[in-house]
């Protein structure tokens, strides 16, 4: 019990010091969870995939289309149970900096792949039955205050013009992990305006979303879908969802890397601040380190002082820190909402987060602990006065 | 002598420290002994020896030859942890800045050496309140070392080194950072614990007015010692 009460009041015994160290900890703990949260919504995307989905799309590039009627042979292979199908539309909202992204996909094979996209029954029938209706997330929804029946109208970039739609559902991700940013429509919508428009563009599509019975047979499926399209003029390139979405992120690899990178080094240097601030303790009281080991008490007695004292002090910038995490990575979520539409922090964070904290308490106390213990009584005793 | 048994007995105790590529000899053969009771006074200009022969006897430094028996025991003979062991129960500490831990109260400083004794709560209150009375500062058990003046954190000092019942209490120049009425003070509550309570106190002093309340002086120049006057005993 005096233990724990002398290494609390060791720790206090030099405020400002203390303070100080202990808000470096917890903004270097901000920092980390941040960063680390930074690449968690990076990954979202991947996180979110499920292993029982594929995309096929043009094997040369994913702007080029596949033609519509690879549809019924792609749901004739074995294994598969749900086909279904869109288009990256690109509109824009008003101006460009109000970036969201919309798709044209077939709703009612769409949302069957995706039930972790929740609508109240009534909107998702009225959703279903009109043409020119659009389903948008909750974030979506209530960043730009729509409402069921509201008309909003998108400036299209790859589909030219003016296209107007009416919110006629809107969506709950059923977990957090899932994206409430998203904006989808009726393909047909988008189809028949082609063919009054651009006839060449109609009856083509910029990827299928394939149901496959169970994740096992992915890689089957995967091969079988890609061999009926072999040596045809769409080449098909399949892949799991989990895979699709990687190719995306692999684009910006060194970006993630560098972020990882430098949530390490916040680490470091608070690590390297956090040693300092012990070494100059353990340095001040060397003399009663020596006091203490001529009463009797060993080097570990000596040791859970130190030791404790740069625990207490790194678990209570680490408390700070991980709780300031929570409404930081908020208000970051809503600001960058465009880029990163899951934003929330999560349990492995608070878990990375403590370790950190954990390694900066045992790694700054290893030194001045040596000292402590290793210092000859009468040296220790000389330090006095 | 008074017909007691020695409790401290010094053999061709050889101490020298290595500076360097020099060895440099601090003591030089010393032999004598320290009856259970006696109150020592080691004297000597600076550099003499006399606070290495105190951490020697105290156990907090190892000789390079000879033997040192205290309380029956060869501590040259024993190990770092067994020596650890050795002090907390036979050992009490004055030193010249007191050494008390700032941040603990008059009570938990006195309480310390008692942590690695093993008694209960109650008995540990006890003992604590007992060497605080003892030294006359039962009305100043919460107060923290900065709280009290230099003589009374003297006081706490050797209430912490009585605590534990010692068979020895090693005194390292106890009055040297007192005013001469604290000295006094001090000097008077060392002579009560041998007279009153039977300790044996072996104190380093440079001043000749400490040194006269013990029993016998001996000098050391060099590491060599002389025989001293001795007081009345």
């Amino acid at each position: 019990m005096q233990v724990l009460k002398l290494i609390f009041k060791n720790a206090f015994r030099h405020r400002l010091r203390t303070f100080l160290t202990i808000a470096g900890i917890s903004i270097a703990i901000l920092a980390f969870g941040l960063l680390r949260t930074v690449v968690d919504a990076w990954y979202a995307g991947v996180e979110a995939s499920a292993a029982n989905r594929l995309v096929s799309r043009n094997a040369i590039s994913l702007i080029f289309p596949l033609p519509l009627s690879y549809k019924e042979k792609i749901r004739q292979v074995d294994g598969v149970t749900v086909v279904s199908y869109g288009n990256w539309f690109g509109g824009i909202y008003i101006d460009e900096k109000n970036f969201f992204p919309n798709f044209a996909v077939e709703p009612k094979s769409y949302l069957e792949l995706y039930p972790e996209y929740v609508f109240q029954p009534d909107q998702l029938a009225a959703l279903l039955r009109d043409r020119k209706g659009f389903a948008a997330g909750r974030k979506l929804a209530d960043k730009y205050k729509w409402k069921p029946g509201d008309t909003v109208i998108l400036k299209g970039t790859i589909f030219p013009g003016e296209w107007e739609f009416v919110l006629r559902g809107i969506y709950k991700g059923r977990t957090k992990s899932v994206d409430e940013t998203q904006f989808f429509f009726h393909w047909d919508y988008l189809n028949e305006t082609l063919k009054k428009t651009i006839a060449a563009r109609a009856d083509q599509v910029g990827f299928y979303m394939i149901g496959v019975k169970n994740p096992n047979i992915a890689s089957n499926v995967t091969a079988a879908i890609d061999k009926t399209f072999k040596n045809s003029l769409a080449e098909t390139l399949t892949e799991t969802e989990k895979a699709f979405q990687m190719s995306f992120i692999s684009m910006s690899e060194a970006i993630v890397i560098a972020i990882q990178l430098v949530s390490f080094v916040v680490i470091i240097i608070i690590m390297a601040v956090m040693a300092n601030t012990m070494a100059m303790s353990a340095r001040e009281r060397i003399g009663e380190y020596a006091v203490f080991k001529t009463l009797g008490f060993g080097g570990m007695y000596i040791a859970v002082l130190v030791f404790g004292e740069s625990l207490f002090i790194s678990a209570t910038g680490c408390v700070i820190g991980t709780i300031l995490t929570f409404p930081a990575a908020k208000a970051f979520g809503n600001e960058m909402s465009q880029f990163f539409p899951i934003f929330n922090v999560s349990v492995n964070t608070i878990y990375l987060d403590v370790a950190a904290a954990f390694v900066i308490g045992i790694t700054a106390a290893i030194i001045p602990t040596y000292r402590a213990v290793s210092i000859r009584i009468a040296d220790g005793l000389r330090r006095i006065g | 002598m008074n017909g007691k048994r020695p409790i401290v007995e010094l053999r061709n105790i050889c101490k020298s420290y290595q500076r360097g590529n020099q060895n440099i000899p601090v003591l030089n053969d010393i032999t004598f002994d320290i009856i259970e009771g006696e109150f020592l006074a080691l004297m000597g200009p600076s550099g003499s020896g006399k606070s290495t022969l105190l951490n020697l006897i105290a156990g907090i430094d190892k000789a390079d030859s000879g033997v040192i028996n205290v309380a029956g025991i060869d501590i040259a003979a024993l190990s770092e942890m067994e020596l650890a062991g050795w002090r907390a129960a036979n050992v009490g500490f004055i030193f010249q800045f007191y050494n008390l831990i700032p941040v603990l109260t008059a009570f938990e400083n006195v309480e310390l050496p008692l942590l690695l004794s093993g008694l209960s709560k109650k008995e540990k209150k006890s003992h604590v309140e007992t060497a605080l009375r003892i030294v006359n500062l039962s009305d100043r058990l919460e107060h923290y070392p900065g709280e009290l003046s230099g003589g009374q954190q003297q006081r706490v000092a050797i209430a912490r080194a009585i605590v534990t019942d010692p068979a020895i209490i090693v005194a390292d120049e106890p009055t040297g950072d007192l005013d001469r009425v604290s000295a006094e003070e001090i000097l008077g509550l060392m002579d009560r614990l041998v007279h009153e309570l039977g300790k044996t106190i072996i104190m380093v002093t440079h001043d000749p007015r400490a040194a006269g309340k013990a029993h016998f002086i001996k000098h050391l120049d060099k590491g060599v010692l002389n025989a001293g006057p001795q007081a009345d005993f």
